[in-house]
């Protein structure tokens, strides 16, 4: 973890110890790390290594039952106030979309601003408007999300977390339930997100964009990070067996 | 040349098929002769319209109907201006209501003061149509007044059909078709919020809560209606012998407190049907539980039950009729009383048909709209 005494001091997300168990399943097994502002970190390993649940529980989608997480110097615990705070600065983007099928994808997106942000809904219009063209969809704005393809409808879940005006984006597996054709569209709204200085946190199988848009690696295995590295060690120059492996049959295919 | 290749591509297209077309046609006319002939040569129709203002009102006395009549201004002045505001359905629906008032009045079914009256109210219900239709675009916020008006008719109808004073009507001379349908109105308006706070609380994570409601709906669901009517009308004056509840009131405390249950159980299958992916959205964006039960779950949950919501509501405006057993006279209580009248003996069956095209016109307009509204919803579901 040699590269973060580099980086500036200056963390928006910080883990101490994070333990997490499923009843006596014990999924994440003492995540210590921190994300630095505007930092872009890509989170992958295999199946059932406690990546979706690590990152879930930055938003406290998953309670964490040991150990200190901190987002944006407000420290998550069992306090209301504080979750709510904390998911609204924290932006997540899912596998399965998880669109409003009952509201348009323009309502999708002012639905958070209205209700929470407590915008007009001219206001919330507006900005919604404008981050459907961010990610080139504006055509589809007053139809349903099952009206769409899967491609768009990720898109507009990425404005609709937007359209919360979040400091920090957690994304997981965003392409994976996507059709090959479909992939780029949304990594390219990523790309774009990466450059607009956004902190992400990004669990993926595309190890074309790891490569390209990340400051840093993650390789989660059985519940702990095992390695921890820029994209150029990570690739050329992994330190663990498993790491090797996984390098390997991922860049296979 | 369309109908007959119509014919044989549904009714005549196989040989197994005509069979069933023939043996139907004949069971539909083995049942539907005897009645028609009975109906047109038999039948002494004359009981009905000597009696069309005790089905309709009961014994309320008729020196004090106009506030009957005041109430249904009431409601086709809302009805107007709801449809013209709303357009779509609502105003279909007003158009509908509308027509069938004018062909009653132009119909010589009533005398002529009651067609006097209907025809006021036709006149009043198009009147506020085209108010709304005009007003819709004028004043923002509509909508909010109207539900609001809606709900406040309420108590002004029940204010307005008791009265004060020397003059007021006592609820058990309400009766007839009047006391069927405010006893179905006010049954399906409670139980359904409260069938729907059951609901969220059978699910909530507060286990008192969760166990309260359980509790509620195992025990209600357990019951009979006729149990629970009986217990409202016997056993609250033993309980609470200080409270004296009025006896339309305590049924309309029993019917919506037995429906609420079954309306829980309708609208928990709504809910079961979420995906988790749904809350978590909400949740990721911020929104409270009660801000992603109200815009997020219950629109989904609700809108995938209507048929099932709709059939509560049918069974529920049936099950009024039970209310005779604790001696109120509705539509069926009315329809007894007629029976027994020595002026009109032997004339069951008439009087019972009657009453059973009435329950029927009721129910299958509700089981209508409700298809109306599926469709109207339909947009958007995945
Ligand atoms: N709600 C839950 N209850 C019980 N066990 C769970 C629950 N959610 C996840 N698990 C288990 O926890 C482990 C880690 O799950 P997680 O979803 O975090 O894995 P992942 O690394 O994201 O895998 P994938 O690549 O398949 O998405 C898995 O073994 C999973 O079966
Ligand atoms: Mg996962």
């Amino acid at each position: 973890m040699d590269h973060l005494e580099n980086a500036p001091n200056d963390p928006i997300i910080v883990c101490e110890d994070v333990h997490k168990w499923f009843d006596d399943f014990h999924v994440l097994k003492g995540i210590t790390t921190s994300f630095q502002k505007g930092e872009k970190a890509v989170i992958c390993g295999p199946s059932g290594s406690g990546k979706s649940t690590f990152i879930r529980t930055l938003n406290r989608l998953e309670e964490h039952q040991r150990g200190t997480i901190i987002v944006d110097g407000v420290e998550l615990s069992d306090d209301l106030r504080n979750i709510n705070l904390i998911r609204q600065e924290v932006g997540m983007v899912f596998q399965q979309f998880n669109l409003f099928p009952h509201l348009t994808n323009l309502q999708n997106i002012t639905l958070g601003p209205i209700r929470v942000r407590k915008m007009t809904k001219s206001e919330a219009e507006e900005i919604a408007l404008s981050l459907l063209e961010r990610v080139d969809i504006v055509d589809q704005a007053y139809k349903y999300p099952s009206e769409i393809s899967g491609g768009q409808q990720q898109r507009v879940a990425i404005a609709r977390a937007l359209a919360m005006e979040p400091k920090i984006m957690l994304f997981d597996e965003p392409t994976s339930a996507l059709d090959p054709e479909m992939i780029t569209e949304v990594l390219d709204v990523m790309r774009e997100l990466a450059r607009s200085g956004m902190t992400m946190l990004v669990v993926t199988h595309e190890m074309g964009f790891a490569r390209e848009v990340a400051d840093r690696i993650l390789f989660f295995d059985e519940g702990a990070i095992v390695e921890d590295a820029a994209p150029a060690n990570f690739f050329d120059n992994p330190q663990h067996e498993r790491t090797k492996l996984f390098i390997s049959q991922t860049l296979q295919h | 040349m369309k109908i007959l290749s119509w014919l044989k591509d549904n009714l005549f297209s196989t040989w197994y098929n005509t069979l069933l077309t023939v043996l139907a046609l004949g069971f539909v006319y083995f049942l539907s002769k005897g009645i028609l002939v009975w109906a047109f040569t038999d039948a002494n129709w004359d009981v009905i319209p000597a009696n069309l203002q005790l089905f309709s009102v009961g014994a309320y006395p008729r020196s004090e109907i106009w506030r009957v009549w005041v109430v249904l201004y009431t409601v086709c002045a809302l009805l107007g201006l709801s449809g013209g505001i709303w357009g779509g359905l609502p105003f279909r629906f007003a158009i509908g209501i509308g027509s069938v008032g004018f062909v009653c009045a132009l119909l010589p079914l009533f005398e002529w003061a009651t067609r006097g009256w209907i025809f006021g109210n036709v006149a009043l219900l198009g009147a506020f149509l085209v108010l709304g239709v005009n007003v819709r675009g004028l004043v923002s916020k509509m909508r909010p007044w109207i539900l609001g008006a809606w709900l406040l008719s309420f108590p002004w109808t029940l204010i307005m059909l008791r009265g004060f004073g020397e003059n007021s009507v006592l609820t058990t001379n309400w009766g007839g078709l009047l006391l069927t349908l405010i006893l179905a109105a006010v049954g399906i308006v409670f139980c359904f919020p409260l069938g729907v706070l059951l609901a969220l609380g059978r699910r909530s994570s507060f286990p008192a809560v969760k166990w309260v409601s359980t509790a509620y709906i195992e025990l209600v669901r357990g019951v009979p209606l006729i149990t629970i009517l009986f217990m409202a009308q016997i056993m609250i004056p033993i309980f609470m012998p200080n409270v004296r509840l009025d006896k339309v009131l305590r049924a309309m405390l029993g019917i919506t407190f037995f429906s609420a249950a079954y309306m829980a159980e309708n609208v928990r299958g709504g809910l079961q049907a979420i995906p988790k992916g749904q809350y978590e959205a909400a949740h990721a964006l911020g929104l409270n539980y009660p801000l992603t039960t109200l815009f997020i779950i219950l629109p989904q949950a609700l809108r995938s039950v209507i048929p099932a919501i709709v059939g509560q509501f049918i069974a529920l405006f049936k099950d009024t009729s039970l209310v005779t057993i604790v001696g109120l006279l509705d539509l069926l209580g009315i329809a007894k009383t007629v029976i027994a009248n020595p002026d009109w003996l032997g004339l069951q069956a008439e009087v019972y048909l009657f009453v059973a095209v009435i329950y029927f016109v009721f129910s299958y307009s509700m089981s209508y709209v409700s298809q109306k509204i599926e469709t109207a919803l339909g947009v958007g579901k995945t």
